[in-house]
């Protein structure tokens, strides 16, 4: 008997379902977001109504709990927490110049996971995403394609993805559409 | 291109935008020296060498960049916040 090997037939519309275990693409479940401006001599008293320190280093992040803040730039940070959290609120508290504006449906979150995750965000990502350059909970924006996104690394093979709601089909094909490419 | 943040380090250029000549200066606002004006909008050296111009570094922190570029060669030979620097001095 000759043994025929047949490629699998995907259908063009179906944007890659990688099945291949070196990274996965899901959705981030709903999440509280909050975007953050304040100039530096507020960010003490913001830190403690938040209840963790605002990083104020380029790529860091701070967190507490399921509570977290990228730094984005030298007066922006963007806060993320569990759906039911009270961030707003919170912020009211401090009496301190500052705006804070509840982003949470604005934003959809994408994880990549797996030993080939940083391959995948470098197939739309310029950033260099070494453990040295880019550690675990680095944060940054940045871009995907032709899309700015927010990159927050969670773990050394577990990466973040945050962009607007109306990329999110975009940016979510992308990524599994590069997850394909990817076996490493 | 790599472009050196001063805040988040060397990034790749697709993470900016380019802004225009940081070495043009604005003519006084009351002015009505037509040729000054026509001049600061139309004129541009387009230099072979060093030039200066401003960038934003919108994938990224979002800061106002003024960059020394060889346009020729694409050697960058600084980068500081526009801020720091007023539009027009000379390099
Ligand atoms: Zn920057």
């Amino acid at each position: 008997m000759v043994e025929l090997a047949h490629a699998t037939r995907l259908h063009p519309l179906q944007a890659g379902n990688p099945d291949v275990a070196s990274a996965s693409v899901t959705l981030a479940d709903n999440a509280t977001r909050v975007s953050l401006r304040s100039r530096a001599d507020a960010v003490a008293a913001l830190s403690g109504t938040l209840g963790l320190a605002l990083p104020t280093k380029p790529k860091t992040t701070a967190t507490s709990g399921s509570r977290a803040a990228l730094w984005l730039g030298p007066d922006e940070w963007l806060i993320i927490d569990d759906v039911d959290s009270s961030v707003a609120a919170d912020l009211a508290e401090a009496k301190v110049l500052h705006s804070a504006v509840d982003i949470s449906h604005r934003n959809v979150g994408i994880i990549v996971d797996g030993r080939g995750a940083a391959a995948v965000v470098n197939g739309g990502c310029p950033q260099d995403l070494s453990l040295k350059a880019f550690p675990v909970g680095a944060a940054s924006r940045t871009v995907l394609g032709k899309i700015e996104i927010v990159l927050w690394r969670n773990a050394e093979n577990r990466f973040r993805v945050e962009c607007w709601r109306s990329f999110a089909n975009y940016a979510y094909a992308f990524l599994r559409e590069s997850a394909r490419d990817v076996a490493v | 291109m790599i472009i050196r943040c001063p805040y988040c380090g060397p990034r790749d250029v697709i993470e900016f935008t380019y802004q225009g000549d940081a070495t043009r200066r604005r003519p006084d606002p009351a002015s009505s020296d037509q040729d000054a004006w026509n001049s600061y909008i139309y004129d541009r050296t387009n230099p072979g060498g060093s030039h200066r111009e401003f960038w934003l570094h919108g994938g990224g922190c979002r800061q106002h960049l003024v960059i020394t570029r060889d346009m020729t060669t694409h050697a960058i030979s600084s980068v500081a916040f526009a801020r720091s620097i007023v539009a027009g001095e000379s390099s």
